[in-house]
């Protein structure tokens, strides 16, 4: 394990060394060096250590919160998101469940818990990034199911069409401008067709994911965030209606395909 | 004209709602979904009549007529450079294509905006880091530089929906994303026979 983290090291910096237009062939050399090897297994430790980490006002543990499928289930509970709660009346992604339950659980502040959910470049990575990259690995290869059976779980998939589709800023971008045709890139990056059945398993199977060029496992949220940034809107809000919108829109398009997160990305 | 305006104004919305919820409510999902961050603010999740029309999900049923009146306004509202020039410098233009940068929240706004044209288009072939959203622009001066071609790729750059409503392309005139120099410039770097665009790769 020490050796390969070494030479992962190692990489990381020649990496960061060539212009940062690298073309898919280098990631397939750090692949193969790296074989299995994707440094979110760290994360993922931290992730299941934080989980059994009793915390805040409660001083309790996470072990109590219902991620759909029973208090404590974690095993395959990735791939139901995003679904309806009784509890909340609302549609939620991971990452506002987890919020629920550290408010509601743990008694810990709303506002500090949301402050910031997603580590900035050259920062360690935050409890939100760990906890999703752990759960999201307790579904690895389980098959992508997001429930659908609830009116309100429907409606958020057509909102997601919507908001997908939905042009403005001074751009006139929307996620459709980059994200509708096959086989199409932006410089060199290759942009998935996140409205057919395998671009949008792809992506949706693969975060959240280890970001080698920022040294950091990056969750959907903030894929999202980043390409409304790109899009040349303001900053999506983790867990808005917005952002559990356009995940829905994801993971029913990607249902039957795989989870295979986390990922490694360029 | 006005009247005219609010015909146009009463048949989008007719259609709007052909394929979406009424759209104050998606408006309201937005507004409270997104915060303001820098240059990005939240003005700039409303649309406009454009942004309205080419919004729809795939496979929904348009108004063609409203489509064919929206572009004909384009059209009209297109603005030619005031002094009759077409052509910039091709060297700075260069420049013009190649910058992703501007207008978004983490870009610094004294900073002149770029056109970002390889992220979606091959122009110099000794580039090879180009986009394909749109198609290669590599040798387009061969296309001369008639006052029909200059005022057909001034257009384009200007307000694409003039001649492609609900094009993928920027309106870099019509939104203010590039100046009319960084334009005249681009048509330079596109249109001058000593542009990259414009030579043969080795
Ligand atoms: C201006 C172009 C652009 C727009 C608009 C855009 N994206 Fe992206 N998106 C990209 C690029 C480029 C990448 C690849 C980034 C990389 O490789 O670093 C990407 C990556 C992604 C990925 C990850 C794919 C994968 O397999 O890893 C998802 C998911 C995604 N975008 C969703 C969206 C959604 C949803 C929207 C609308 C909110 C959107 N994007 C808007 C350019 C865009
Ligand atoms: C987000 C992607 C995108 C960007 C950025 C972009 N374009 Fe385009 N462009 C397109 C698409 C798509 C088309 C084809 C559809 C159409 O004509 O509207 C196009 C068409 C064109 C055409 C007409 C091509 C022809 O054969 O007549 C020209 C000229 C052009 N673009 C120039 C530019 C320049 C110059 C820039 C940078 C200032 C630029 N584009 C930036 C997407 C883009």
């Amino acid at each position: 394990m020490k050796r390969h983290h070494l030479g992962f090291a190692f990489f990381t910096a020649w990496l960061c060394s060539v212009p940062l237009a690298a073309d898919n062939g280098v990631f397939d050399q750090y692949r193969d060096l790296m074989g299995d090897d994707n440094p979110a297994v760290f994360v993922i430790d931290e992730g299941e250590e934080l989980w059994f980490t009793p915390q805040g006002p409660e001083s309790a543990t996470l072990e109590a919160c219902d991620l759909g499928l029973g208090p404590g289930v974690t095993a395959g509970i990735y791939v139901r998101f995003p679904r309806y709660f009784a509890d909340t009346d609302a549609v939620m992604d991971l990452e506002s469940r987890l919020v629920h339950c550290m408010t509601t659980i743990q008694g810990r502040d709303l506002e500090a818990v949301t402050a910031k959910p997603y580590s900035l470049r050259g920062d360690f990575g935050t409890e939100m990034e760990a906890l999703v990259t752990w759960l999201a690995a307790e579904s690895e290869g389980a098959t992508i199911a997001p429930e659908q059976t609830h009116a309100a779980e429907r409606a958020m998939y057509t909102l997601g069409e919507e908001i997908f589709f939905y042009r403005a800023g001074p751009h006139d971008f929307s996620c459709a401008t980059c994200h509708e045709q096959s086989d199409m890139r932006i410089r060199l990056q290759a942009l998935p067709d996140l409205t057919s059945h395998t671009g949008a398993a792809d992506a949706w199977g693969s975060w959240p994911a280890y970001r080698i060029s920022q040294g950091l496992v990056r969750t959907m949220g903030w894929r999202l965030r980043d390409c409304f940034r790109q899009q040349r809107w303001p900053e999506l809000r983790m867990g808005s209606e917005a952002s559990i919108a356009l995940q829905t829109y994801m993971a029913v398009n990607a249902a039957g395909g795989t989870m295979t997160a986390p990922g490694l990305k360029r | 004209m006005k009247a005219l305006v609010t015909g146009i104004t009463i048949s989008l919305t007719a259609s709007v709602t052909a394929w979406t919820m009424a759209s104050g409510e998606i408006e309201a999902v937005l507004q409270n979904s997104f915060v303001a961050k820098n240059q990005a603010t939240m003005d700039r999740l409303q649309r406009d009549a454009v942004q309205s029309a080419c919004s729809a999900p795939r496979g929904m049923p348009l108004d063609n007529d409203m489509l064919a009146s929206l572009r004909a306004e384009r059209l009209d509202a297109v603005v030619l450079p005031a002094d009759g020039e077409y052509l910039g410098d091709w060297q700075r233009g260069a420049e013009v294509a190649g910058n992703g940068r501007g207008l978004q929240s983490s870009d610094d706004p004294t900073q002149p905006n770029g056109g970002n044209c390889y992220a979606c288009h091959q122009l110099a072939p000794v580039e090879v880091a180009y986009g394909t959203l749109g198609p290669s622009l590599t040798g387009y001066g061969a296309r001369g530089q008639s006052v029909a071609m200059l005022q057909y790729t001034w257009t384009k750059l200007w307000d694409t929906h003039a001649y492609n409503l609900c094009s993928h392309m920027p309106r870099f005139g019509a939104q203010g994303i590039l100046t009319e120099q960084q334009l005249k410039d681009v048509m330079a770097y596109l249109l001058d026979p000593a542009s990259p665009v414009n030579q043969a790769a080795e």
